[in-house]
């Protein structure tokens, strides 16, 4: 199919559409709205035939969506920021559930102070949800990325939450090139839910998201843990199943220059592209630096990541995100997880922007290193 | 790469004309990027939109602070916000006003505002001063605009739009 503009809010609901989900429940915000109105659209035109249901909030989109997937059909929802933290007890609820959830987070930061732009704090916060966590690049990404996320969320060895995490604004509302599937195309690469285990069936009744006691509660949460190990092999077969059949492949993480880097940053989403383009300016100056971006932040492919990093000196992690006392979330996993001297920088908090100077000052702080966390484009006065 | 930035009040279409121009450029058969940046979110409020045209794929994923082209919608803002900041040498300001716009820079000062009042009946300039846009600077071909404008406001409205775009890029 010819490319088309658009944003990667619509890109994303392109791909809801053709990916058939029987119930729609969501609840909008800012900078997600979009999609939900895309896809109330599609119902109201008959091009989707699902249950778009209007919830009274975020706690009911996620709780209506986590029923209907017990009930055994595809499901789908989206939300933002406040919505994603009003989400939060039933995100556990879901992933332990074991729901193959598809939700869409379009990344934006959390109040106080109140603030509608992006970073990624909000999904970070949700990081031990048990959801499956895929960050994309750009519009491109977010279709290609919904689509592969069924796959992965009803793969039967892994039967867990998929989250896909756009940054707001800077992919949600921006127009650019995307290549769209046919439906055919689609239905070839995913077909039809069909669901295997628990759920809700009056043929053969069973309770579900039950009272687990001491006896049983540690072997739950284990398994959940076995799933998600499981699910990166999954989540790389896919990728790479969906190149072969249109071209884009996909894998856990995406490196770039970095066989011979001294110093390779790292980092997740919309930043990549930046990134890209600096390690190209530096390289022109003769500076080894490579990219590497994180796809999938859980599971976390700290394996991958030890043979791509392996012959670098340093590595310079960007984080849209920060915790108390540590500094960014990708920082402190990879500070435990690869033996790598490692710097953390935290930047495009709440919408400030990412310009290539920040990613050229965290290149040299890592080369003349002052401190293990720098906040970049801090305005120490205010 | 060319990079446009328009300036406008919430409600008056600018995060639209850049996607229109953008959507525009891309029929041409050029890569191109728009996106917006919101104030806070209500009318009246100034808001920033951001349109980059180029022959390659575009991987920028921040604002634009050299541009080589602003579009501004009201000239109500030339007192509230620095429109100029950071235009490159060469660079070109349309400016929708009435009035001769004083400035060092490169200036069109286009009444579209008139143009938007006569043929559309309310004062919403975004298509038109696409128009100007188009004729002066060479950057997107009027048809493509044109076509964009008519999909974008399908009905009579894109029709008059259509019409409107039209007489600024014929009196540019």
């Amino acid at each position: 199919m010819a490319k088309e503009i658009m944003t990667t809010n619509r890109a994303v609901a392109e791909a809801v559409k053709l990916a058939k989900p029987q119930v729609v429940p969501v609840y909008p915000i800012t900078p997600q709205t979009t999609i939900s109105e895309y896809l109330a659209q599609f119902v109201a035109d008959g091009d989707l035939d699902a249950e778009y249901i209007r919830v009274e909030s975020e706690h009911s989109a996620i709780s209506a969506t986590l029923g209907a997937s017990e009930a055994g059909v595809r499901v789908f929802t989206a939300t933002s920021s406040q919505g994603l933290m009003l989400m939060h007890e039933i995100l556990f609820a879901a992933a332990g559930m074991r729901a193959p959830i598809v939700m869409a987070d379009a990344n934006r930061a959390i109040s106080a102070p109140l603030n509608i732009w992006n970073d990624q704090q909000d999904s970070i916060a949700q990081r031990d949800a048990g959801w499956i966590q895929l960050y994309v690049e750009n519009a491109q990404e977010g279709f290609d990325t919904i689509l592969q996320a069924y796959r992965i969320a009803e793969h039967e060895e892994v039967m867990l939450p998929v989250m896909v995490c756009l940054d707001g604004f800077i992919l949600t509302h921006t127009v650019e090139p995307v290549d769209l599937l046919e439906q055919a195309e689609v239905d070839s690469f995913l077909e039809p839910y069909v669901p295997k285990f628990a759920y809700l069936d009056p043929e053969r009744p069973m309770s579900l998201g039950n009272f687990a006691d001491p006896t049983y509660y540690t072997e739950a949460r284990h398994n959940m843990q076995v799933a998600m190990d499981k699910s990166m092999e999954v989540i790389k077969e896919v990728g790479a199943e969906f190149g072969e059949r249109f071209g884009r492949e996909y894998g856990l993480t995406e490196s770039y220059l970095c066989d011979d880097a001294e110093i390779i940053l790292v980092c997740m989403g919309s930043m990549a592209s930046t990134v890209r383009y600096v390690v190209d300016q530096l390289r022109e100056k003769g500076e080894k630096v490579g990219l590497l971006k994180i796809r999938s932040y859980r599971p976390f492919p700290f394996e991958e990541i030890d043979e791509i990093v392996k012959n670098a000196d340093k590595l310079a992690v960007l984080d849209k995100n920060f915790s108390f006392g540590i500094g960014g979330a990708l920082f402190a996993d990879l500070k435990a997880k690869c033996h790598k001297e490692t710097y953390g920088f935290i930047l495009g908090l709440g919408g400030r922007d990412v310009i290539p100077e920040y990613i050229e000052e965290a290149v040299e702080l890592t080369k003349n290193p002052v401190k293990e966390v720098t906040w970049l484009g801090l305005k120490e006065d205010e | 790469m060319i990079e446009i930035r328009f300036h406008g009040r919430g409600g008056q279409g600018a995060v639209t004309a850049a996607e229109i121009l953008a959507k525009a450029a891309f029929k041409d058969g050029k890569y191109s990027q728009a996106f917006p940046f919101f104030g806070v979110e209500r009318r009246g409020a100034p808001v920033m939109a951001f349109t980059r045209i180029n022959t390659e794929p575009i991987n920028l994923r921040y604002q634009v602070y050299n541009p080589d082209h602003v579009i501004v919608l009201d000239d109500g803002l030339l007192s509230v916000v620095d429109v100029y900041s950071g235009l490159k040498e060469n660079g070109e300001v349309i400016i929708n006003t009435h009035e001769k716009v004083e400035s060092e820079y490169d200036v069109f000062d286009v009444d579209a505002t008139g143009i938007a009042l006569e043929i559309l009946g309310v004062n919403i300039v975004n298509t038109i001063i696409l128009g100007y846009f188009a004729k002066k600077t060479g950057e997107v071909s009027i048809g493509s605009l044109i076509e964009v404008i008519k999909e974008t406001f399908p009905g009579p409205i894109g029709e008059k739009n259509a019409i409107a775009a039209q007489k600024a890029y014929d009196m540019a």
